[in-house]
């Protein structure tokens, strides 16, 4: 296979580097011209957002980084410092702390848009299943980030998640003492989460490159759920996916943005600015909202080994959902049975979310119970079956038909297009 | 392509586009929006103002006795506070410009305080590169000069502080400071 590479770019620096080393040649290939279908939504804007946020948790954690002490005696401290003392410290550790619910925000919807469109069904279900795998290590990432402020939340956050493993029998109590490198969350501890912090996200750097390595040996998916049948279907990803991912971004920044500078403590808890004390557990002990609806599973079952594999259990889930989906149709649009069960799968998530909110008495423990059933029930039951039973609504010949209203397949989508903006 | 081909019905007769001036307008907003987006991450490097807020130090100089130097800290750097004796003032000021590697503020009055010759006070940082010349301790190397010998590369100071010997290029630079009273300096 060895051999030079035939550059095509007239620039002869370029040139000669692309000749050596084809990265130009491969970005050219595939985010220039890199065929992708006409018909994206805005939902197919979502990975973008995720690749640039991830971008910046880790631009903004490695400066936090430089004046962050991972040390029980001085955490909480330094953290105070960054944000009194450190040029732009409030602002970095603000962009940091929001960043992470934004990064779920956006990951929810990248999610929800490939359950909707059915972007996990063949040929896509080792793409959607690294997907799943980028999920667990975010959130891992974000469990360990919480805990590094070692503020009261952090303190007993990592306390409670850590104790989940010791729900598992014989094993569950050394996995614990293992995790903590000590008999209770401690110094150690502290360490080794900053250490594990500062890595997983350049795991996930690794695993999304493999992630988008898939995508484009596929394919992308389009809000029809058919496949590309000709050139006709599809436009180069340069510049019309480039000018609608940089409108996507420009929406998200200012989302972020006013979550930033006018509600930055908005998602945060205030027990967190009360430093850690492992004598003294804070009244009302919630996670971060992004965690609620897991939290919420775990409650919904009073025994505690069957809790803890629920909640796992319903992240593991998502792996073999591509052997669960019995439908040959992907988009959810041409399924009118399933359509709205996918979307009740999406209320019930909502509901155990306020559910993880709030006390476990009374309605919330009944609705909690009733939504944790549903989530199961929908994977498990509901999405083989009604897959067999369900009548889908006859596909588009291809995706120009739609795009094109019926006038047939035209050779010239971008003039078509072109057309009213030019009256405007 | 497509677009290519509408590109060109707009073009103006100097083959200038609309497209053009729209790329070079997106352009300078992402490029104005990283320098933003950069700078606040930059400065987060500069000294923080916990840093700046040592800015000075009070030194007692009563126990230093004559013969003798002490070093104290300001800003994490050496300070080298050295009591002379009366042949080291007069060597001090018996040198000539003309014998020096650096003349400037080379004179010893421009490098004490009036009234306080007895008191050389200096940044203990050797300008070859960077190491804390030795000398204060009357039992330390102090060099052919009486002054301060670096043990890195061998440059030697005088008891003014001047490099008399390199390869430091420039006598030891002096710190802000002022006598608060006879006893007394703040440094900062
Ligand atoms: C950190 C998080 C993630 C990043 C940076 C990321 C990145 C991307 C990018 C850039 C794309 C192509 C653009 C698009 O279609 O929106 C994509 C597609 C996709 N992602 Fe992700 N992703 C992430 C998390 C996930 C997760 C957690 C899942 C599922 C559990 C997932 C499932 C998919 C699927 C199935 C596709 C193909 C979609 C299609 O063509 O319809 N991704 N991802
Ligand atoms: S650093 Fe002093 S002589 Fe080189």
């Amino acid at each position: 296979m060895a051999g030079l590479n035939k550059s095509e770019f007239a620039n002869p620096v370029i040139n000669w580097i692309d000749t050596r080393l084809p990265i130009f040649t491969m970005m050219q290939k595939e985010y220039g011209v890199f065929p992708t279908p006409k018909n994206f939504n805005y939902f197919w804007n979502f990975g973008a957002l995720a690749m640039v946020n991830l971008m910046i948790m880790i631009i903004t954690g490695i400066f936090l980084a430089m004046n962050y002490q991972p040390n029980t005696q001085l955490a909480f401290d330094s953290v105070q410092h960054i944000m009194r003392d450190v040029n732009y410290g409030w602002l970095i550790r603000y962009v940091h702390q929001n960043g992470a619910s934004m990064f779920f925000i956006v990951t929810y919807i990248h999610i929800f848009r490939g359950l909707y469109y059915g972007s996990y069904k063949t040929p896509r279900e080792l793409l959607w299943m690294l997907g799943v795998v980028i999920l667990i290590l975010m959130m891992a990432t974000a469990f360990m980030g919480y805990v590094l402020p070692w503020g009261q939340m952090s303190y007993w956050g990592a306390t409670v998640i850590t104790n989940l493993f010791s729900a598992f029998p014989i094993v569950g109590p050394k996995i614990v003492t293992l995790l903590w490198g000590g008999f209770s969350v401690d110094n150690p501890t502290l360490n080794r989460f900053f250490a594990l912090h500062y890595l997983l996200p350049f795991v996930l750097v690794g695993v999304i490159f493999l992630h988008v390595a898939a995508l484009h040996i596929t394919g992308s998916n389009n809000p029809l759920g058919i496949d590309v049948k000709t050139p006709q279907d599809t436009l180069p990803f340069h510049p019309y996916y480039t000018v609608k991912d940089s409108v996507g971004i420009c929406v998200y920044l200012i989302v972020f943005s006013a979550l930033v500078f006018f509600a930055p403590n908005y998602l945060g808890d205030p027990n967190n600015f009360i430093p850690a004390n492992p004598l003294v557990t804070p009244a009302d002990i919630v996670p971060e909202w992004y965690f609620l609806p897991f939290y919420a599973i775990l409650r919904s079952v009073p025994n505690k080994l069957l809790g803890v594999c629920m909640m796992f259990g319903s992240l593991l889930v998502m792996f073999v959902l591509p052997w669960l989906d019995t439908s040959r149709v992907r988009s959810a649009r041409f399924r009118p049975i399933y359509k709205w069960f996918i979307l009740l799968w999406v209320v019930a998530v909502v509901v155990l979310g306020v559910c993880g909110a709030h006390k476990p008495e009374g309605i919330w423990v009944i609705l909690s119970r009733v939504s944790t059933l549903y989530y199961f029930l929908h994977f498990l039951v509901i999405m083989p079956v009604v897959g067999k039973l369900e009548r889908p609504l006859p596909l588009p010949e291809s995706i120009s038909k739609p795009v094109l209203g019926g006038r047939g397949g035209g050779p010239m989508p971008a003039g078509a297009a072109a057309k009213p903006m030019e009256k405007a | 392509m497509a677009d290519s081909s509408a590109a060109a019905h707009h073009a103006a007769p100097d083959g200038v586009t609309k497209r053009d001036l729209l790329q070079l307008i997106a352009g300078a907003g992402a490029a104005i929006g990283a320098g933003a987006i950069a700078w606040p991450l930059i400065d987060s490097m500069n000294p923080s103002k916990d840093v700046l807020a040592l800015s000075s130090v009070d030194v007692d100089l009563a126990p230093v006795v004559e013969g003798q130097g002490i070093t104290i800290v300001w800003q994490g750097k050496p300070i080298f506070v050295r009591h002379r004796t009366a042949t080291e003032i007069k060597e001090a000021q018996d040198v000539k410009l003309s014998q020096l590697i650096d003349p400037t503020l080379g004179l010893d009055k421009e490098r004490v305080k009036p009234g306080h010759d007895q008191w050389i006070i200096l940044i203990g940082i050797c300008t070859h590169l960077g190491c804390v010349p030795l000398g204060n301790k009357p039992s330390d190397p102090r060099g052919e000069w009486g002054g301060w010998f670096c043990p890195c590369h061998g440059s030697q100071y005088d008891t003014s502080g001047r490099v008399r010997h390199g390869p430091a290029p420039l006598n030891l630079a002096l710190p802000p400071y002022a006598f608060e009273s006879d006893t007394k300096i703040k440094v900062g």
